[in-house]
């Protein structure tokens, strides 16, 4: 195990580890519209830090709490005045503003925020990295299993309904997949990025995708490219690792839509 | 050949929706082979009728019992299906239980989709759209075949052919068919049963007794009689005494009512 001593093999795992899991899932997220869902789930991991600190648990499991009990609150959430759009957003600010400073309040000046706002990938120890892939692996295993009842729930609820499948089931399905995700991402890009690792490279995975098998493979590939040219660039160029993951991903977009327009 | 006991036996159902009454005092059986039609304005409570049978809604009161192993067939109104989810027909009837392939191609064969097997669910029409989804309800063999305004997109010989693909489809397997059309003329001389729906059930019968019935033509007006008239070549057109063509509250419905039957010439 000395390749796990290397900082360096540690953060291209666990970037490799999280956009394989983020890819399926961020699919999801593209298909059914749930990008500002996700934002919000993703925005309670900080308040889900303040919780970790104040009773002294482990990072991961109050992100994962917080970021369950915000999902799980949402699915049930239908404001009588306001858009679903605009409460989604106002409990996806609310929950980071509070979480922010809930966690000055409860770790004091020792806390280094920017940690948890856009990650530090190239700390993660080989806790982390267990926790990653065996978070990872979750996430997968729930996917595949119910991949064929959640697209049907996708298309159309009433379409599942008749064939027997719950759509309601499906969503919780997804909710739960979504809190591990935040949960074991918020290490490696932070909660302000976590949604465009699922969204990104989905997106440019769809216009090459003849089927949703095609389009979460695609994405998982773009994906774990995307981490490991963030980390090249980051070590190359001194700049911070979550985002130069990201701005890969972006770019990994950019040259897709392109291609796509000359193609069509 | 017929079972006593329904497929779908619905008892004194009520239901509302977002606090408004939407259904009230619904008694409806549907039993084996039959094709029934719901009927009614817009609002009267058809596609949630439907979507309770389904067991999408939970009725406030009343039941709604599902024979023992009832297998359903559904086609929706329309499948919005988001551009960014690539699907081709193939795969969407795959979904969520693969069936053989000998099986999905008789199905859509069945529907008249069968040259639509490896394109792209978003490239396709309307019509096309309709077509594969009554393919897929097909694909189970269920005993019930729910249909809400399953001909949408489609023009008037291409929704006659539907209507007869159904009723063959019918008529091979013994299942039933529950289904809401504002299709009245063709409607009706497909169905067995036609109930008119407005928030409770107005009348109910044989289409040639419903479109004389009187709730019927408040709703719809004469001309409905007119077109059945002439779907079915017989002369039961006739405008009582007293009877005025302005229906008060109902007038807007009214006014669909006849735009869409317009017979065909």
């Amino acid at each position: 195990m000395t390749l796990l001593d290397d900082f360096l093999v540690r953060s291209a795992l666990a970037g490799v580890g999280t956009a394989l899991a983020a890819a399926p899932l961020g699919c999801f997220v593209v298909w059914r519209r749930m990008a500002y869902f996700g934002d919000a789930t993703a925005h309670a991991a900080i308040l889900g830090v303040a919780l970790s600190l104040a009773l002294g648990l482990p990072i991961a499991l109050g992100v994962l709490v917080a970021a369950l009990a915000m999902a799980g609150a949402l699915t049930r959430l239908a404001h009588p005045t306001l858009g679903a759009d605009a409460t989604l957003a106002v409990l996806a600010y609310s929950a980071l503003a509070i979480g922010l400073v809930a966690v000055s309040l409860t770790g004091g000046v020792r806390i280094d925020l920017e940690a948890y706002l856009f990650g530090d990938i190239l700390a993660v120890s080989r806790g982390d990295l267990a926790l990653i892939w065996g978070g990872a692996a979750v996430i997968a295993g729930l996917l595949a299993w119910r991949w064929q009842a959640l697209l049907t729930a996708t298309l159309d609820p009433d379409l599942a309904r008749a064939a027997g499948v719950d759509p309601r089931r499906e969503e919780a399905v997804l909710t739960l997949a979504t809190a591990i995700l935040v949960a074991l991402s918020i290490k490696v890009v932070g909660a302000l990025l976590i949604v465009s690792l699922l969204i990104i490279p989905a997106a440019a995975a769809r216009p090459f995708a003849r089927t949703p098998e095609g389009m979460a493979t695609t994405a998982a590939g773009i994906g774990a490219l995307a981490a490991i040219a963030g980390l090249g660039l980051s070590l190359e160029a001194d700049t911070p690792t979550g985002p130069s993951i990201v701005a890969a991903a972006a770019l990994a977009f950019a040259v897709s839509t392109v291609m796509r327009r000359r193609a069509g | 050949m017929t079972s006593p006991a329904p497929l779908i036996d619905i008892r004194e159902l009520s239901l509302r929706l977002g606090g408004k009454p939407v259904l009230s005092g619904i008694d409806l059986a549907i039993r084996r082979g039959e094709i029934v039609t719901l009927v009614g304005p817009n609002g009267s409570g058809k596609t949630s009728l439907l979507r309770t049978v389904l067991g999408a809604l939970t009725p406030d009161r009343g039941t709604v019992r599902r024979a023992p192993g009832l297998r359903i067939g559904y086609v929706p109104q329309k499948l919005r299906i988001d551009s960014t989810l690539p699907l081709t027909v193939d795969r969407f009837m795959a979904l969520p239980r693969p069936a053989p392939a000998a099986r999905v191609a008789e199905a859509l064969e069945r529907a008249g989709a069968a040259r639509l097997a490896r394109h792209q669910i978003a490239d396709l029409s309307g019509g096309e759209l309709q077509r594969v989804l009554f393919a897929r309800a097909l694909l189970p063999d269920p005993d019930l075949l729910i249909l809400d305004e399953a001909t949408r997109g489609l023009d008037q010989p291409g929704s006659a052919d539907f209507y007869r693909r159904i009723a063959d489809w019918r008529d091979t397997r013994g299942a039933s068919v529950l289904m809401v059309s504002h299709e009245l003329h063709v409607v009706m001389a497909a169905s067995d049963r036609v109930i008119c729906l407005n928030g409770h059930i107005c009348c109910e019968g044989a289409p040639e007794h419903v479109a004389q019935a009187e709730e019927y033509r408040a709703l719809f007006g004469t001309g409905t009689g007119g077109a059945l008239a002439l779907y079915r070549h017989e002369h039961d057109h006739s405008h009582g005494p007293g009877h005025d063509h302005g229906h008060g509250p109902h007038s807007p419905a009214e006014g669909t009512a006849r735009r869409r039957t317009e017979p065909a010439e």
